[in-house]
C-alpha cells in the first residue's frame, strides 16, 4: 500500500489543510473524538502531538496543552491504546509529532512498530538531528513504513534545504518565521520572499507551511506558495475553549476552507 | 592552547562517548551552528586570550588561592586544599564562563545576551559582564525562584538586567532554560545565549568546560608550588549541571592517578522522592539539546528535582559528566541536605569560611573519603555562602 501522505500529495497536491492537536487534550479521552471531527469536517491530514514536559520549540498555547494533557494522565503508551482501532474510521493521513525523549524512553523500535500497527503514516520529531536520523533511525523508520518530516526555517541555508530534501519523503515542513509556535500571526512580505526562494530550489518534495497560519486569510496566502498549510496553536485555542467539540471543530475548519 | 584529543574530550561530532550532540529543533540550528563553527577559532585568537586573561586577572581576581586547610586536614587525617573560587568577583566560579562567553558574543557581533538562572548566581554573573561590556541583558528565572532568591533578583536589576519570570511547568531552572531557548529561537540573529553550565547542545558543554578549565590549570601550578607535585590524589566537586566540577577536573581527566569525585544533591534522601541525584535516579535521555543522564518518568517526562541548594536543583548533568559516570572515570556520590548543612558549619567553624550550599555537598564527602595521611585532596570551593544565610539561619540555635 502506498503511504497515505504520499498518496494524498499525489492525488491532491493543492490547498491541503493539516491540523495539529495535542493528544489527551482538552480531556484525556478526547483524542479520538478530535480526530474523527477533523476528518468529518474536511481536514486533509493531522499531526497528533505527543505531550512533553519541556517543549522548547513551542509557545504558550501548545506548552499549556502539553501540560494539561500530562496532568490529565496522557502517556505515549496510552496514545497507542487510544489509536488502536482508528483505521476503522479514519482514512486521512495521520502523523505523530513530538520531542524525541518520550520516543527514546518508549524504545525507538517499539515505537515504530506501534505506529505501524495503529496506522500512523509519518513522524515529526523536531529535536532529532539530521545525522542521528540518517545514522541511527532512517532504516528503521522505512522498515515500518513511516515517513520522517523535517522542518526548514527562513534561516536554513539552501545547501541544508537540499540535504533535507534528499533525506525526506512525503513533504517538507516549512516554518514560516524564526519563532516558536503560536508566537506570530500573519505572513509578511519578507516571508513571501523566503517562500519564493524555497519554491525556486526545485525540490523533489512538496512543502507545507506552518507557524503563523490561523485563519482563512493566512491559509490562502500560504497555500499560494505551497501545497498546503498547517494550523496548530489557533486550533488548540479552539479546543481549550470549546463546550461542543464537534460543532466548534466543524465551524473552525469550514471557516478556513470556506465551505 | 594545543590540546591532544583524548577520550574524555568532546569528539568532532560533539559527543562524549554516547552522550552530547546537538538535539535542537531546526529553528535553533543556525544559532548553534554559527557558534560551533566559530568558537574554537575565536578562543584561540591572541587578542581574545589577551582580553580574557586580563579580565580574569583584574576583574575576576584570578588566580584564586589554593588554601591549605590545616584544621580540616587535621580533623580528617589527610592533606586538604581548598580551591577558593568563592573569592571570584560575584562570589562563585560562574563568572569565569560569563566573561569568556561575552567576549565570544562580541566577536560574533551580537547585541543582546539572554541567560537562564536558577538560584541567580549565573544570572548575576551574566548581568555583571553585560554591564561591563555595555550589552543588553535578559535573564529568565523561574517564578518560584524569583520569590525564593529576592536578593539575587535585586542584584541583577541593579546591574541593569531585565529579569523575566518563567511561568510554565515547574517554574524553576529547567523552565527558565526552556524560556531562554525559546527567546533565542525568536531572536536568532542579534542574540547570544549564555548557558550557565556544561549543558545544552554542542558546543556549549565543551565551550563552558574550556572557560572553567582555568580552575584546574591553576590547581596544577599552585599545587606544584606548595607541594612539589602537580597531581593531587583526589579532586572533589559538587555537580548540578556540572560546570565547577568540569573546570576542576579538566586538566586531570587524562591523569588516571587522580580520582575525580563528583557530589550530587541527595536532597531529603535518594529514596525520598525529593532528590536531585541524577546519576543515582536518572536514565539516558535528551533534554535542552543534549543526550545525557536525566531524571524522568518511564514515559520520558522530565521530573522536578529537589535540593536545599537551588544551584544543584537541575534534573540532568552535562554530557561530559554522564560520560565520566558511564565510563567509571568519575566517581559519583551524593550528600543529603542535612549532611551538606553540617559540612558547611564545620568549614565555617574550622576554617572561617562560609561556603555556598552547593559547595557544602562536596565538603560533606570528606567524612566518607577515607584518604590517608600523606594523600592530597583538593576540594573545589565553588562559591561563598552569603546567598544562603537565610537557610543557614534556620540551623543556628
Amino acid at each position: 500500500m502506498t503511504n497515505r501522505i504520499i498518496h494524498l500529495l499525489q492525488v491532491s497536491p493543492k490547498n491541503l489543510l493539516s491540523i495539529y492537536f495535542t493528544a489527551g487534550f482538552p480531556q484525556l479521552g478526547d483524542t479520538r473524538a478530535v480526530l474523527k471531527a477533523l476528518q468529518e469536517s474536511g481536514a486533509d491530514l493531522v499531526e497528533i502531538g505527543i505531550p512533553f514536559s519541556d517543549p522548547i520549540a513551542d509557545g504558550e498555547t501548545i506548552q499549556q496543552s502539553n501540560q494539561q494533557a500530562l496532568d490529565n494522565g496522557m502517556t505515549l503508551k496510552l496514545l497507542f491504546e487510544q489509536l488502536a482501532s482508528m483505521r476503522q474510521e479514519i482514512a486521512m493521513p495521520v502523523l505523530l509529532m513530538g520531542y524525541i525523549n518520550p520516543v527514546l524512553q518508549f524504545g525507538v523500535e517499539a515505537f515504530c512498530q506501534n505506529c505501524q500497527e495503529v496506522g500512523v503514516d509519518g513522524l515529526i520529531l523536531p529535536d532529532m538531528p539530521l545525522e542521528v536520523y540518517e545514522e541511527e533511525y532512517k532504516e528503521l523508520f522505512e522498515q515500518y513504513g513511516l515517513l520522517n518530516i523535517f522542518l526548514i526555517t527562513p534561516q536554513t541555508s539552501n545547501d541544508r534545504i537540499h540535504q533535507i530534501d534528499y533525506l525526506s519523503d512525503g513533504f517538507i515542513y516549512m516554518v514560516s518565521s524564526a519563532s516558536v509556535t503560536g508566537a506570530k500571526s500573519g505572513i509578511s512580505d519578507d516571508q513571501e520572499v523566503y517562500f519564493k526562494r524555497v519554491k525556486s530550489l526545485g525540490l523533489k518534495n512538496p512543502q507545507l507551511i506552518g507557524f503563523g497560519i490561523s485563519n482563512r486569510e493566512t491559509f490562502l496566502r500560504a497555500t499560494k506558495h505551497a501545497s498546503g498549510a498547517i494550523i496548530g496553536s489557533a486550533f488548540v485555542k479552539i479546543l481549550r475553549q470549546t463546550s461542543n467539540l464537534e460543532k466548534d471543530i466543524h465551524t473552525f475548519i469550514a471557516d478556513i476552507k470556506n465551505r | 592552547m594545543i590540546e591532544e584529543a583524548t577520550q574524555y574530550h568532546v569528539n568532532e561530532k560533539g559527543y562524549y562517548g554516547r552522550f552530547g550532540g546537538a538535539f535542537v529543533p531546526e529553528m535553533l540550528y543556525p544559532n548553534v551552528e554559527e557558534l560551533r563553527k566559530n568558537y574554537l577559532q575565536i578562543i584561540a585568537e591572541p587578542s581574545f586570550q589577551t582580553e580574557f586573561q586580563a579580565l580574569l586577572r583584574d576583574y575576576v581576581g584570578r588566580p584564586t588561592p589554593l588554601f591549605f586547610a590545616s584544621r580540616l586536614s587535621e580533623k580528617y587525617g589527610t592533606q586538604i586544599y581548598l580551591k577558593r573560587e568563592d573569592l571570584c568577583h560575584t562570589g562563585a566560579h560562574k563568572v569565569n564562563n560569563t566573561i569568556g562567553q561575552i567576549l565570544v558574543a562580541k566577536r560574533l557581533n551580537k547585541q543582546r545576551i539572554v541567560a537562564e538562572t536558577g538560584a541567580g548566581q549565573h544570572g548575576v554573573a551574566t548581568a555583571t559582564v553585560c554591564a561591563l561590556m555595555g550589552m543588553e541583558c535578559i535573564v529568565y528565572m523561574g517564578e518560584l525562584d524569583i520569590e525564593r532568591q529576592a536578593s539575587n533578583v535585586a542584584r541583577m536589576k541593579m546591574l541593569g538586567a531585565e529579569v523575566r519570570a518563567a511561568t510554565c511547568g515547574s517554574k524553576t531552572l529547567k523552565d527558565a532554560t526552556n524560556e531562554a531557548m525559546r527567546h533565542w529561537i525568536n531572536n536568532p540573529v542579534d542574540t547570544h545565549y549564555i548557558i550557565g553550565s556544561v549543558v545544552g547542545p554542542h558546543p556549549y558543554p565543551d565551550m563552558v568546560a574550556r572557560f572553567q578549565s582555568v580552575i584546574s590549570e591553576e590547581i596544577r601550578w599552585q599545587l606544584r608550588e606548595k607541594t612539589g607535585r602537580e597531581n593531587p590524589d583526589y579532586v572533589i566537586a559538587c555537580v548540578g549541571g556540572g560546570s565547577n566540577a568540569a573546570g576542576a577536573f579538566y586538566h586531570f581527566l587524562d591523569e588516571p592517578s587522580v580520582r575525580l569525585i563528583a557530589l550530587e544533591a541527595a536532597g531529603k534522601g535518594l529514596t525520598s522522592g525529593h532528590s536531585a541525584a541524577t546519576t543515582a535516579l536518572g536514565k539516558p535521555g535528551v533534554l535542552h539539546g543534549s543526550r545525557t543522564i536525566l531524571m524522568q518518568t518511564d514515559d520520558g517526562q522530565i521530573t522536578e528535582p529537589y535540593s536545599i541548594s537551588a544551584g544543584l536543583d537541575y534534573p540532568g548533568i552535562g554530557p561530559l559528566h554522564a560520560y565520566l559516570f558511564d565510563s567509571g572515570r568519575g566517581e559519583f556520590y551524593s550528600a543529603t541536605d542535612e549532611e551538606a548543612v553540617q559540612a558547611a558549619f564545620e568549614l565555617a567553624q574550622l576554617e572561617g569560611i562560609i561556603p555556598a550550599l552547593e559547595t557544602a555537598h562536596a565538603l560533606a564527602h570528606l567524612s566518607r573519603l577515607g584518604a590517608r595521611a600523606h594523600e592530597v585532596v583538593v576540594i573545589n570551593l565553588s562559591g561563598r555562602g552569603d546567598k544562603d544565610l537565610a537557610t543557614y539561619m534556620k540551623y543556628i540555635q
